[in-house]
């Protein structure tokens, strides 16, 4: 096979950091070509040089396509050239509908500028046909699922005549099964020649589908690998510098008294829909209680309900230690002691631009107000503090949240749920888009919340990781709970089953 | 933008022929800024929790309004008449903060609704006419000057305050090894500061002393510029207006803190109103029109960010000098009002020009 791509010697230097360092990459034509490295190895950056988002003057090397030397000026120039990259954060816009935004900025039209809806309707249909999408092509984005949003994504990309697509983390938002219709569509994609450089920090699904292996570490190349030939253990070894004996370290610890108990809980859509259905479940302190389901299976919904975030109707009775609680919003919880960390860190749980130790005392001010005024040297001991045993990676206190990476903002986020000292934690995906190092970082730390004796509720959407975790796994479909199990009498068979319906 | 000060302000000497810098001139500009940085601070924190106030200039006419009746035509005293046109404000405010913030109409459209509301209640208050001569008393709080020892007084406390604050945060700074500036360059900014404290206190005093309405404003520069940065409320009004959402899962009491700040923009409007009319010994129809626009337009320019979340008050304050310089030093040249909206127009868009530039920098 003929190279699509070859990078040659590519350096890109941020002010203070080298973020790729000579490297070296050759892609085959019609090959599923994938990356991985922890969060900073430079994937993204490689990407954004790729898909012209950092102009050829901004770094040093070139790259060839085809054998021709590429000089994207932006964004738009990759695409012309057949580089499409598909991003983690889905650009779909969520009120136009599924042909409006295949052909967003790209519609065919007279040449008055009239859209010709026959010919969107016709071309998009094809394109739909390809992914396996059967949707009404009228119906709105905002109706459809994580998956068919994605798969939508692909097509988008497709109609811009993409030679080469480039998926970053395009299954962080799917479920087991939704991620396997993905794969079959790209290994149909790579069929009719397309290339796809994929980008995932799910290592197993990384090693199911692609071709070839290349690992990043600090922006330097460790090495490429044929799927075959490797396995995870190599992969994780590659890419942190040393070999993960046991991702999950499993502990016995000791289960006490019944902390939180939830009694018929309800929580009904915008449109008087009840999406959890009279729910009840109990967690003990020191417990890790983890609830499975198929996105949609109103797990999110149950644990903002409870937490008092959402915004339409609940109903039901939560008892922290026997009393019976009223909460009627996230200040509430915080004072009777729960904390949620949502799935949604961007949206629900940081503040982009404000410092780290903004957001890590945000909600625990009161700890550091001497005489009504915010105590600096408070606010910098226990952020000090906060940094040195969560390891967050940071420059400065004082450096913006949208300058770190993706496991450090989610290990703000523990940092700012730890200055609460909650008895009750709520992790909803607390692993979501985040890399093997960091995520081993976050499953001890859960561990050792659990271990001081808090009560976890944690949520998320990799089966692997409920197993390795939790103490009792609860199984939820379509709203309600189907299973309530502990984790050394079920079996993974037993639990999908219950997630998609069955007994 | 301390550049593009300098830069309006030799303009002006030099097409005036230095009539801008005279004393006179300086103690009038001094005064004008007072009114306008009043606002200006109140505008940052409520442009900062990501709403916006468009009926303050009218607010401030309303609240002129009811001082002009009260005292001239009912023969109130000063100290009851700014009682009741302070609690009108925050009255005002209270509603206004209250259908924004928890019945959720965009405070765009409240306060645009309020901006014609308050013109029109003014007109009915006054029946259209001026309403003069305000009592003495009422006068001093907008003509009035510190005698000369004070001001004396004053610029030795302010030197102290300020001094204090700078080696406080440096010594705060080396106790944690975060950066600082070398030595030499940080006695020099001290010495710079002091020196500019000085020569305006000396200015002021060769014409008739520092005007009330400075001093006024340097308390509430003060208060509010201390609650913004050392207190738990300054950073929940940052906080609302960074990331609503984060905010309330962060069990912030969102809907109040925006009410808060609502009704504290009604209280400052309503100061700055009393200012304007003392200042200006009456109460006009047409007091406070179009402030509201030079009040966001000092915030912006003084780097606050309509997407919330991002400002300051010192940043606000020099927005309102530059707007204020540009205001006083054109009525000086005679120029035509619409070239004097013109040029406003354009400096304003320029400063964000080149803040985004300086920014992408």
């Amino acid at each position: 096979m003929d190279n699509i791509i070859e990078i040659k010697n590519l350096t890109k230097v941020f002010p203070g950091v080298v973020a790729l360092d000579n490297v070296n990459i050759n892609i085959k034509k019609g090959e599923i070509y994938s990356l991985c490295g922890e969060n900073g190895a430079g994937k993204s950056t490689l990407i954004k040089i790729l898909s012209g988002i950092y102009p050829k003057s901004t770094y040093n090397g070139y790259i060839l396509l085809n054998g021709d030397k590429i000089e994207f000026k932006n964004n738009k120039d990759a695409e012309t050239a057949g580089i499409v990259t598909i991003y983690q954060e889905l650009s779909l816009v969520q009120e136009l509908n599924i042909a409006e935004n295949i052909f967003l900025n790209n519609e065919p039209s007279n040449k008055f500028g009239v859209i010709d809806q026959n010919k969107l309707f016709k071309k998009t249909q094809k394109l739909l046909d390809q992914v396996g999408v059967n949707n009404n092509l009228s119906e709105k984005i905002a109706d459809l699922s994580s998956s068919k949003k994605q798969l939508i994504e692909i097509a988008k990309a497709l109609s811009k005549n993409g030679k080469i697509l480039i998926l970053d983390e395009p299954t962080s938002a799917l479920t087991d099964k939704e991620t396997e219709i993905l794969m079959s569509i790209l290994k149909k994609l790579k069929k009719k020649g397309i290339t796809c450089i994929y980008i995932s920090h799910k290592l197993s699904e990384v090693l199911q589908i692609s071709d070839r292996i290349t690992v990043l570490r600090d922006g330097k190349l460790v090495g490429t690998k044929v799927s075959k030939e490797t396995n995870f253990k190599e992969l994780t070894k590659m890419m942190i510098g040393r070999e993960i004996n046991k991702v999950y370290q499993k502990e016995k610890h000791s289960i006490l008294e019944t902390v939180l108990k939830v009694k018929d809980f309800c929580v009904y859509n915008e449109k008087g829909k009840k999406i959890v259905k009279n729910v009840t479940f109990e967690a003990k302190k020191g417990e890790i209680v983890g609830f499975y389901g198929l996105i949609g299976a109103g797990r999110t919904e149950l644990l903002s309900g409870i937490f008092g975030a959402y915004p339409n109707r609940i109903s039901g009775d939560v008892y922290i230690r026997g009393k019976k609680v009223q909460i009627k919003n996230p200040r509430d919880a915080l004072r009777e002691g729960i904390f949620l960390l949502s799935e949604d860190k961007k949206k629900y749980g940081l503040f982009m631009d404000n410092t780290l130790q903004f957001n890590i005392t945000i909600s625990s001010l009161n700890k550091i107000i001497q005489n009504f005024v915010i105590s600096k040297d408070k606010e910098i001991m226990y952020c000090n503090k906060m940094v040195n045993t969560l390891s967050i990676k940071t420059p400065l206190l004082s450096t913006y949240i949208k300058n770190l990476s993706g496991g450090n903002q989610q290990k703000v986020i523990f940092a700012k749920s730890l200055m609460v000292e909650p008895s009750i934690f709520f992790l909803d995906d607390p692993t979501i888009g985040i890399d093997v190092g960091a995520k081993r970082e976050i499953y001890s730390l859960i561990k050792e919340i659990a271990k001081s004796g808090a009560t976890v509720v944690l949520i998320t959407s990799e089966l692997n990781e409920i197993i390795g975790m939790s103490d009792r796994v609860i199984t939820m479909y379509e709203g309600e709970i189907r299973g309530d199990e502990k984790i050394e009498l079920t079996n993974r068979k037993s639990i999908l089953n219950k997630i998609f319906g069955g007994d | 933008m301390y550049i593009a000060l300098i830069f309006i302000w030799l303009f002006f000497t030099v097409r005036t022929e230095g009539t801008f810098i005279t004393t006179r001139n300086l103690s009038n500009l001094s005064r004008q800024v007072s009114i306008l940085s009043i606002l200006a601070t109140g505008m940052t924190l409520v442009i900062i929790t990501g709403n916006i106030d468009l009926s303050i200039g009218s607010l401030m006419g309303m609240i002129g309004g009811i001082c002009g009746v009260l005292q001239v035509w009912y023969s109130w005293g000063t100290l009851p008449v700014i009682i009741v046109a302070i609690l009108c404000g925050a009255l005002i405010g209270l509603l206004n903060g209250y259908l924004i913030s928890f019945i959720k109409i965009p405070s765009f459209v409240v306060t645009l609704g309020g901006l014609l509301m308050f013109r029109g209640a003014l007109i009915a208050i006054n029946r259209g006419i001026t309403i003069s001569p305000m009592a003495e008393s009422f006068k001093f709080i907008g003509q009035a000057y510190l005698p000369e020892e004070l001001g004396y007084l004053l610029s030795i406390g302010l030197i102290l305050i300020f001094d204090l604050i700078f080696v406080k945060s440096r010594n705060f700074n080396i106790k944690y090894n975060f950066k600082i500036e070398p030595l030499s360059k940080f006695v020099l900014k001290l010495v710079l500061y002091d020196t500019l404290i000085i020569i305006f206190v000396l200015i002021m005093n060769m014409y008739r002393g520092i005007p009330i309405p400075v001093i006024i404003m340097l308390i509430i520069i003060g208060i509010f510029t201390f609650i913004s940065q050392k207190t738990k409320f300054g950073r929940y009004i940052y906080a609302v207006g960074g990331n609503y959402e984060a905010a309330f899962y962060s069990g912030i009491n969102v809907k109040f803190i925006i009410l808060y700040v609502i009704v504290l923009m009604g209280i400052l409007s309503s100061i700055a109103g009393i200012m304007l009319t003392a200042r200006l010994n009456a109460a006009t129809v047409s007091a406070g029109m179009n402030m509201e626009l030079d009040a966001i337009a000092a915030t912006i320019i003084g780097g606050t960010s309509f997407s919330g979340g991002i400002g300051s008050i010192p940043g606000a304050i020099l927005g309102a000098l530059i707007m204020s310089s540009l205001d006083n030093g054109m009525s000086l040249l005679n120029m035509n009002v619409y070239w004097q909206y013109i040029i406003k127009g354009i400096v304003l868009i320029l400063a964000v020009w080149f803040d985004i530039y300086y920014k992408k920098e």
